[in-house]
């Protein structure tokens, strides 16, 4: 059986005065459905131009300029945007980091999911309150016939965020992609809603594509892990694998930066350095100025290899590979 | 919300209390205007009656204490000049401004805003440059060269229109009006036109910059990642976003044409409120400057408070009481 999505070498560029910004650059994986897959890296790293991509939200400077998407087998890239229009929220909805500025200030929330009900059919108007009260319930909103009478500026955080959620979930798509979703709101919120995400994400078997920069985020929900660098993959496989022996440093690196990782009361180790400028990457491993493993090797591009359900790509990996 | 009107209320008197000094010293600082009044051959005898009955010889703060006491009872006084209650003056010439500013005023905003968004959503069209020019032509050239431009284009050369006046009116509410007749339709035309084109640039530049903002906006984003159609975002989000400002300008263009279309009113010889005020500077009319002016500031008054109730209606934020 195929994928729900296939991804296959995707390039997403933005033309800018300093030269061609590489924002996504080769990037491969596939989502199973019903599969939460964590998409994490470093702040620029790629996550959120991987995401646009998928839903088709690439505005101008940026274009795919290379690569596929497939979509229940359906190719995605190149598709006019009447075609991605229907898909959208529809088949593939996404959650934006910040539910302060996704929904709009002056508009009612029931008139915001009634406005992302109508987009894809024709309802009464007391079918889509209904639709919208059940899924408000079932993201956790107290009171959901009142809220829809409720402005967004009315709401804490964490209740914006579920009332994006219940959009993305309102007809129903087999995919999320989550932006972070959960990195505005305060610690025990996010707990909160994360669970929530899990239950929600099986009771409606849909897949989510989990975008965080904080690995331990990622550890309580994804069961697959994929870590960008600078708009590439660098290592992807099943969570716990990766979580107790990576392969690539710059995994590690990330691994280390963890509090939970950490000796109590032992500082916390960083990766030094910075991301280079996506606009002039250099020829090899973009990682390697800031690698300790780096040698001359690493001015070439490092290969993608794979070992089962596992991949990376580093000239230099950290555990022994049995060959 | 009742709070809110009391609390304006009585702004609105202190204001006008203010209004009506600054204008009343502003107003008997310019001139005497008792030459105006009796004729230059007049014997001093008669001169010195004039000034003692019109209340000239006291001094000022008398003279405005006896203004304010009739002006409680409703009595702006009469004008010097047409010899008739100001009020009665003013309100005779007042529709026609009144129907001149807001068909001015509401065609540049039916037609500006969209053609703004247009502009602001696709920036690079042809179109959009068309748009842009235009508005920057109505900003730019003069208001009396535009307007003696189109007289001598349609009037003069193609005759499509007339030149001036305000053409046959109809009565509707007890008052004259042009728009309610054909030929009136068509007098009434070039000096909106006219007077139309510099708000129609303003509202163009308001409603494409606030565009070209809220479509790069999460707002529109997240609308976009939910499927809704283009056309529904514009006309549903981003309309929505960028009113404030839109209704802001509106109010304060209506409150200004309507007070000073001075130059248009001139042009097409259109008997507004404009040209007596003019008539009445020249001519040291006393009590039509002082009515006019506190006119004026009770005009903006009221537009304000509706703005501020339209900004209330378009903003849940703004809403007393939307605090939870
Ligand atoms: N409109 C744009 N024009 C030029 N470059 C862009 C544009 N949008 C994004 N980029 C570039 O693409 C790169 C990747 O951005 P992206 O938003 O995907 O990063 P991210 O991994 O989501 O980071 P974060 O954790 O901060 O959200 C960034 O380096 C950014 O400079
Ligand atoms: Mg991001």
């Amino acid at each position: 059986m195929s994928a729900l999505l296939e991804i296959r070498d995707l390039a997403t560029h933005f033309a800018s005065a300093t030269g061609t910004v590489k924002a996504v650059d080769g990037v491969s994986f596939d989502v199973n459905a019903g599969e939460i897959v964590g998409l994490v890296g470093e702040s620029g790293s790629g996550k959120t131009i991987t995401g646009f991509s998928i839903l088709g939200l690439i505005d101008a400077p940026g274009r795919i300029v290379a690569g596929s998407i497939k979509l229940e087998g359906r190719e995605l890239v190149g598709l006019s945007q009447g075609e991605l229009r229907k898909l959208r929220g529809k088949r593939i909805a996404m959650v934006f980091q910040d539910p302060s500025t996704a929904l709009n200030p002056v508009l009612s929330i029931g008139e915001q999911m009634r406005m992302a009900l109508a987009a894809h059919e024709s309802v009464s108007r007391a079918a889509a309150d209904e639709r919208a009260r059940d899924l408000l319930a079932r993201v956790g909103i107290p009171e959901p016939a009142k809220r829809l009478d409720a402005y967004p500026h009315q709401l804490s955080g964490g209740m914006r965020q579920r009332v994006a959620i219940a959009i993305a979930l309102l007809n129903r798509p087999s995919l999320i992609v989550c932006d972070e979703p959960t990195t505005a709101l305060d610690v025990s919120i996010q707990a909160q809603i994360l669970a929530e995400m899990r239950d929600l994400a099986r009771d409606f078997g849909t897949a989510l594509i989990w975008i965080s920069h904080d690995l331990a985020t990622v550890s309580a929900l994804a069961s697959r892990l994929i870590v960008m660098y600078a708009g590439r993959i660098v290592e992807d496989g099943p969570i716990g694998a990766i979580l107790r022996s990576p392969r690539h440093p710059y995994t590690r690196g990330l691994l280390d930066s963890l509090p939970s990782m950490a000796a109590p009361g032992q500082e916390l180790r960083q990766i030094p350095g910075s991301m280079p400028s996506l606009a002039n990457l250099p020829p090899g491993c973009a990682f390697a100025p800031r690698c300790t493993h780096a040698d001359a090797a690493c001015n070439a591009a490092p290969p993608e290899r794979r070992d089962g359900e596992r991949g990376w790509r580093c000239h230099h990996p950290l555990i022994a590979v049995p060959a | 919300m009742l709070g809110f009107v009391i609390q304006r209320f009585l702004q609105a008197i202190a204001v006008m209390l203010v209004i009506s000094v600054l204008v009343f010293v502003g107003v008997y600082g310019i001139g005497n205007p008792i030459d105006v009044v009796i004729s230059p051959d007049a014997t001093q005898q008669i001169r010195e009656a004039a000034i003692r009955a019109y209340g000239f010889d006291q001094p000022l703060w008398i003279q405005y204490r006896d203004f304010l006491l009739r002006l409680l009872s409703g009595d702006f006084g009469r004008s010097f000049i047409f010899n008739m209650p100001v009020l009665e003056l003013i309100f005779s010439r007042l529709p026609a401004t009144l129907e001149l500013t807001l068909a001015a005023v509401v065609g540049a905003t039916l037609l500006g805003v969209p053609l703004g968004m247009y502009a602001g959503y696709k920036p690079d069209s042809a179109f959009a440059r068309i748009v842009m020019t235009v508005s920057v032509l109505g900003f730019s050239v003069p208001t009396f060269w535009i307007g003696l431009v189109l007289i001598f284009a349609f009037a003069v050369q193609l005759g499509w229109l007339p030149a001036g006046g305000r053409g046959p009116t109809a009565m509707l509410f007890g008052v004259e009006w042009s728009f309610l007749t054909r030929e009136g339709l068509t007098h009434l035309l070039l000096p909106a036109l006219n007077l139309s084109l510099f708000k129609f640039a303003m509202m163009v530049r308001l409603a494409r910059a606030g565009t070209r903002e809220a479509i790069l906006s999460d707002v529109v984003r997240f609308a976009r990642a939910a499927g809704e159609s283009e056309t529904t975002i514009l006309r549903r989000h981003v309309l929505r976003l960028i009113a404030i400002p839109i209704v802001t300008v509106f109010g304060l263009e209506f409150g200004s044409t309507l007070a000073f279309a001075v130059v248009t009113e001139t042009i097409f010889s259109w008997p507004g409120v404009g040209k007596l005020i003019i008539d009445s500077i020249s001519l040291l009319d006393r009590p039509v400057m002082v009515a006019y002016l506190m006119l004026v500031a009770f005009l903006f008054i009221m537009i304000n408070f509706l703005v501020d109730i339209a900004y209330a209606a378009l903003d849940p934020r703004l809403r007393a009481g939307a605090k939870r």
